[in-house]
């Protein structure tokens, strides 16, 4: 009993820290209809944003807000100047320049960080454990993080749920035709969606620095599993984001702990068995 | 991605008395060709420097000569990158007229260079990496190891933890090769010494996400668990067990390259931990203490198991140029020499095994203040099995 506490405590921690990663992807993809590769590079680019500053002897908290504001940055510039030309295409032209971000991103971490696995030190005043079973603890740290991330979404929800910008984005994810209609400035909405979404991708970079060390293509796991959290809770829905990054989260930890010969396959199972009931995902209003 | 640049770095170090030759030059007195094939950038760059500067100090210490030809060092960086590592054994080979291998640290690597030396009968010295099969399926009579397998390090650790009365452990390793090679290393160590492995518990190589495993370990019933991981890994990994507080009742063990050169990033996570290697910290011989002085005198930094494997790599091509003064054609002989030496190690006595393998001393060590402290020998002699390989001669 207390091991599958322990497992469910995994899973969630886990699937918080998806649920950062997919929450910018889904509603890229819901309200401007690009598949955006390049997500995972962005968690990466986070990531050794964190291994760089605290590698400078300066505190990881401070790779927090730099992660948030530079994402924020990161993201409108490549709104404005790349992905606003795209939202026309084809879906294999959005996944070409995608793929070819990726490369980019890459490259750029092999020149200006090296090929190397790196660790990144937890923060000394978080450097004990806490017992969460007679037989676990947990690293102080990884508690910060499950707090912090569960702060981000309701923060998320309010955002999008009580003001009139998260009304539209809404509105813009559910029927992006409407948007015009409606008198919505739709580029304000891109700029904002792109650049928080890039902003969350890299937050939870930062946020999982420590946990997880960084590394070369460190994004492409993480960009999959993403990927089946954004089908499976429904195309721009962070309703359904939230509830799926967590069953994925779930899945994933108990697959690994108690089924490791196919593992590799439960998260897919779910989401089989997830679209066969619902073909838009759990709280999808359309198809993706 | 980037694999096609080659970079070549530091081109021809001539050796240094070979221009004061006054004599005329006969085919004997031809320099010999050594191609060093390491990695000087990347990852590794700090291994392929120690490898390269003991190898070069052994060379320095017969006067720059073996055999009585003068020897000429080719160096070349592999970048421990395995898409181009065809390109550049061939590049030494053809280009550089090397006459003999050296390398190198990434196993991948490593097997090309194991490739090339078959096909073309070129002698080639490997002063690191532990894949099994180059001293096991692919073995030859012109390929030596002066490192170690990752089945021999492990299997020490296992035959410890037996000693020391475990009966039941839990092995983690990533799910690649050298995890597997370690992984069976381990679990017949322990069942030589009466004990099992109860669970192996892998993750996809280079995942990080610990803890569906780790969280398993307090009930698995196990008095104790083997672990195989390296570099950067390793410091996560070291850093997760203890953090999930399972250190003191579940003693974490297993290749001494868990906390090689990664005990700064591991601080007090690592503290007390006990791996075996066949090196470590101030192992207390005067062969080793002649060496230290010696490589730091050269060098200025403190020598590692690396810079020993480098060192020895030359001890055992001296052995063989010795043997038939210089001349590489006579490999019967050159071979048999190198295979029936007693060579003086710094990490201790040292032979060969007949897949060309070192039959070593495997030492425990503890990890203190920074430093893998040996506290011990758990095995004098330990040969790999060299399983597959087939060699006449």
């Amino acid at each position: 009993m207390a091991e599958l506490a322990t497992q469910l405590l995994n899973g969630l921690q886990y699937g918080l820290l998806l649920f950062l990663i997919a929450s910018g992807l889904t509603l890229i993809f819901g309200v401007m209809g690009v598949i955006n590769l390049a997500h995972g590079s962005l968690f990466m680019v986070g990531a050794y944003l964190a291994f760089w500053i605290t590698s400078r002897g300066l505190p990881l908290w401070l790779a927090l807000p730099a992660a948030i504001l530079l994402g924020l940055g990161l993201g409108a510039l490549l709104e404005r100047f790349v992905f606003r030309r795209f939202y026309t295409r084809e879906h294999l032209d959005q996944v070409l320049l995608t793929f070819a971000l990726i490369l980019l991103a890459e490259e750029a971490r092999a020149a200006l960080m090296g090929n190397d696995f790196h660790g990144v030190p937890v923060p000394p005043a978080l450097d004990f454990s806490v017992p969460v079973t007679d037989a676990f603890h947990y690293s102080a740290y990884r508690l910060a993080v499950l707090a912090i991330c569960l702060v981000v979404a309701a923060a998320m929800f309010l955002a999008i749920e009580r003001t009139r910008l998260g009304a539209a984005v809404r509105a813009a994810a559910e029927k992006p035709e409407m948007v015009d209609l409606l008198g919505l400035d739709a580029r304000r909405i891109h700029l904002v969606v792109f650049a928080a979404g890039t902003a969350l991708a890299m937050l939870a970079g930062a946020l999982a620095a420590p946990l997880y060390s960084v590394y070369p293509r460190m994004g492409d796991g993480w960009l999959i599993i993403c990927f089946v959290v954004v089908v499976v809770g429904g195309v721009g829905s962070i309703k359904g984001a939230f509830w799926a990054a967590l069953a994925i989260g779930v899945v994933d930890t108990l697959g690994k702990a108690y089924a490791p010969q196919v593992a590799g396959l439960a998260v897919y199972a779910l989401m089989a068995g997830v679209l066969l009931w619902r073909p838009t995902g759990l709280f999808g209003a359309r198809t993706a | 991605m980037g694999g096609s640049v080659i970079t070549r770095r530091g081109l021809v170090a001539a050796a240094a008395g070979a221009a004061a030759l006054a004599k005329p030059a006969i085919a004997q007195g031809a320099p010999l060709r050594i191609g060093l094939m390491l990695p000087y950038s990347g990852t590794f760059a700090a291994l392929g420097e120690n490898i390269t500067a003991a190898f070069e100090m052994h060379l320095a210490e017969r006067g720059n000569r073996l055999g009585g030809r003068p020897v000429q060092i080719i160096r070349l960086d592999d970048e421990s990158n395995p898409a181009t590592a065809v390109q550049n054994v061939m590049r030494l080979v053809q280009r550089d007229r090397a006459e003999v291998l050296v390398g190198t640290v990434h196993s991948g690597v490593a097997m090309a260079m194991v490739q090339v030396a078959r096909d073309r009968g070129i002698p080639l010295f490997i002063p690191n990496a532990g894949v099994g099969a180059a001293t096991g399926q692919l073995c030859a009579p012109n390929i030596f190891r002066s490192s170690f397998t990752n089945w021999q390090p492990s299997y020490a650790a296992g035959y410890w933890l037996g000693r020391q009365g475990v009966r039941r452990a839990a092995w983690m390793t990533w799910d690649y090769a050298a995890g597997a090679e370690a992984g069976q290393g381990f679990r017949e160590g322990l069942e030589a010494a009466g004990g099992q492995v109860v669970r192996e518990l892998k993750l996809p190589f280079p995942e990080t996400n610990f803890q569906p495993l780790l969280a398993q370990i307090p009930g698995l019933g196990v008095e104790a668990v083997g672990a195989f991981f390296a570099g950067g890994g390793a410091i996560q990994f070291v850093r997760e067990y203890a953090a999930a507080g399972l250190k003191d009742r579940f003693p974490l063990t297993g290749s001494g390259f868990l906390t090689e050169g990664t005990l700064a990033g591991q601080g007090a996570a690592a503290e007390g931990m006990k791996t075996t290697l066949h090196y470590g910290d101030r192992l207390d011989i005067p062969r080793n203490i002649a060496f230290r002085a010696a490589f730091r005198a050269r060098t200025g930094r403190e020598a590692d198991v690396y810079a020993v494997q480098g060192y020895d790599a030359a001890q055992m091509l001296a052995i063989g140029m010795e043997a038939v003064r210089g001349d590489l054609s006579a490999e019967r002989e050159w071979v048999r020499a190198i295979r029936t030496a007693r060579i003086d190690s710094p990490r201790g006595p040292m032979t060969l095994s007949p897949s060309h393998n070192p039959i070593q001393p495997m030492y425990l060590r503890e990890a203190r203040g920074g430093e893998n402290v040996v506290i011990g020998t758990v095995i004098e002699a330990l040969a790999d099995p060299g399983t597959g390989c087939r060699m006449s001669a």
